[in-house]
């Protein structure tokens, strides 16, 4: 942490970066920092709660950060995967960040909660993580922590989705997703989001209905999962910004499994490689065609 | 549009099918099918585009959330689409939305992904007959859309 702390601030008095974006205690657990003056570098903390993505606020269409001038960011191995994304998808370029990578031993569900980390506490994105040390990095701290305790939730929850008839999966999501309040939190927080006008707002046409019916509120997620597909990095921002606590990680994992399966690509940090829906293979499977 | 036009002329429920087709093979094998008088089934409705990439996956939710109970897309084979690689890029976007479409709950039966050439009339008339009687044997997706408004809990 104190490495962390001098890292910043002799980033931020070197004049290398103008704002560091970390994460610092707050009155409901730990919650993202936004540090300008070097003498402030002592409030960034990082543990097991840090599990909020900060890559998101690298997000262009976040004029107000963009404004703070040149960015330093503390990621973990997952957010930097979406680094690389935005990097991939020339949302960003590489050179106009500077990454402080953090060597991650698994975090928290919740960033409020400050309990050990065990098979329930434990994010369910951190099972099977391959990428507790990060490749894309400027500067990499701390040491590599044991792997972290497995929550395997999720994965149980999708095999008994699979296993489900098509009538009992349709009955499962319109009872989850007829819970949506169309706040669109879940587009907030996702840092792959990055569509200057999303096109759920468009009203000529009108892709989507803004009302939280259970139909649109259908076609939305669906719309949001498909724009994720080959670009989701699976930091579950979104289904932990649900406030209707919606499993929107099954969504995320489950497209991420279909796009490995069909095309064997898989979110990693290394911006070069091509996102897979914007390349092809004349190998490409047709099983499905008829 | 009449959402709710979904009878038969003896009065029985009649699936509602969209085909998204490529202007360059699919809708004059389409055509074909037409002038060479094939009988097929009368619940298709076709639009035309201009290539099977052109179809946005979004088309295809809109079309069952707006009340369609099946959906066919078709453009050239692969390797004959006329912009060389569209139907190649189309092909993976399918294949991600056809998985989620069952992740979702949507029956497989409803949506067809066809590959039908300028020449193939025949297959065409395949195509539009075995859809409409999956469909048909699906039932309707969704209660009909006057519902709509009664839904939310």
């Amino acid at each position: 942490m104190k490495e962390l702390q001098e890292l910043a601030a002799k980033l931020l008095a070197d004049g290398a970066v103008q704002v560091v974006l970390g994460y610092e205690e707050g009155p409901r657990g730990v919650r993202p920092a936004f540090i300008t003056d070097p003498a402030q570098a002592g409030r960034l903390v990082f543990d097991a709660r840090c599990v909020q993505n900060l890559a998101t606020y690298l997000n262009p269409r976040r004029k107000h950060i963009v404004q703070l001038g040149k960015p330093a960011v503390v990621v973990k191995g997952c957010d930097a995967r979406a680094i690389a994304g935005l990097v991939r998808e020339r949302q960003i370029a590489r050179a106009s960040v500077v990454v402080i990578a953090m060597r991650c031993g698994g975090v928290l569900q919740r960033a409020e909660e400050n309990a050990a980390l065990s098979s329930e506490t434990t994010a369910a994105r951190c099972a099977g993580c391959d990428a507790r040390e990060p490749k894309l990095y400027d500067y990499i701290l701390g040491e590599l922590p044991p792997d972290p305790p497995v929550n395997a939730s999720r994965a149980e929850k999708i095999a008994l989705l699979e296993k489900m008839t098509p009538a009992q999966r349709k009955s499962f999501w319109d009872e989850e997703l007829s819970r949506c309040i169309r706040c669109h939190a879940c587009r907030e927080a996702c840092p792959m989001c990055f569509c200057v006008q999303c096109t759920a707002e468009r009203a000529l046409p009108q892709w989507i209905d803004p009302s939280p019916t259970l139909h649109a509120n259908r076609a939305w997620q669906m719309m949001r999962v498909l724009h994720q597909a080959g670009r989701c990095v699976d930091c579950l921002e979104c289904e932990r910004a649900c406030p209707e606590d919606i499993p929107l990680g099954l969504f995320a994992r489950y497209i991420a499994g279909a796009v490995e399966t069909r095309f064997g690509y898989k979110a990693c940090d290394d911006p070069a490689v091509p996102a897979p829906l914007g390349v092809f293979s004349t190998e490409d499977g047709e099983e499905f065609i008829r | 549009m009449p959402n709710n036009v979904k009878q038969d002329t003896d009065g029985a429920w009649s699936p509602k099918i969209v085909a998204f087709v490529c202007n360059w093979c699919t809708y004059t094998g389409a055509d074909l099918a037409g002038t060479s008088r094939l009988k097929m089934e009368a619940n298709v409705r076709v639009i035309r585009l201009a290539c099977s990439s052109r179809v946005n996956p979004l088309f295809i939710i809109k079309a069952f959330e707006r009340g369609a109970d099946g959906v066919i897309v078709s453009g050239c084979h692969t390797g004959d689409c006329h912009y060389s690689t569209g139907n190649y890029y189309a092909r993976r976007r399918f294949a991600i939305l056809r998985d989620l479409l069952q992740f979702m709950g949507v029956d497989d039966d409803r949506v067809t992904f066809s590959w039908v050439s300028a020449s193939e009339g025949n297959k065409w008339q395949e195509v539009v007959n075995e859809t409409t009687d999956r469909v048909r044997a699906l039932g309707a997706l969704h209660a009909p859309l006057q519902e709509k408004g009664g839904e939310r809990p």
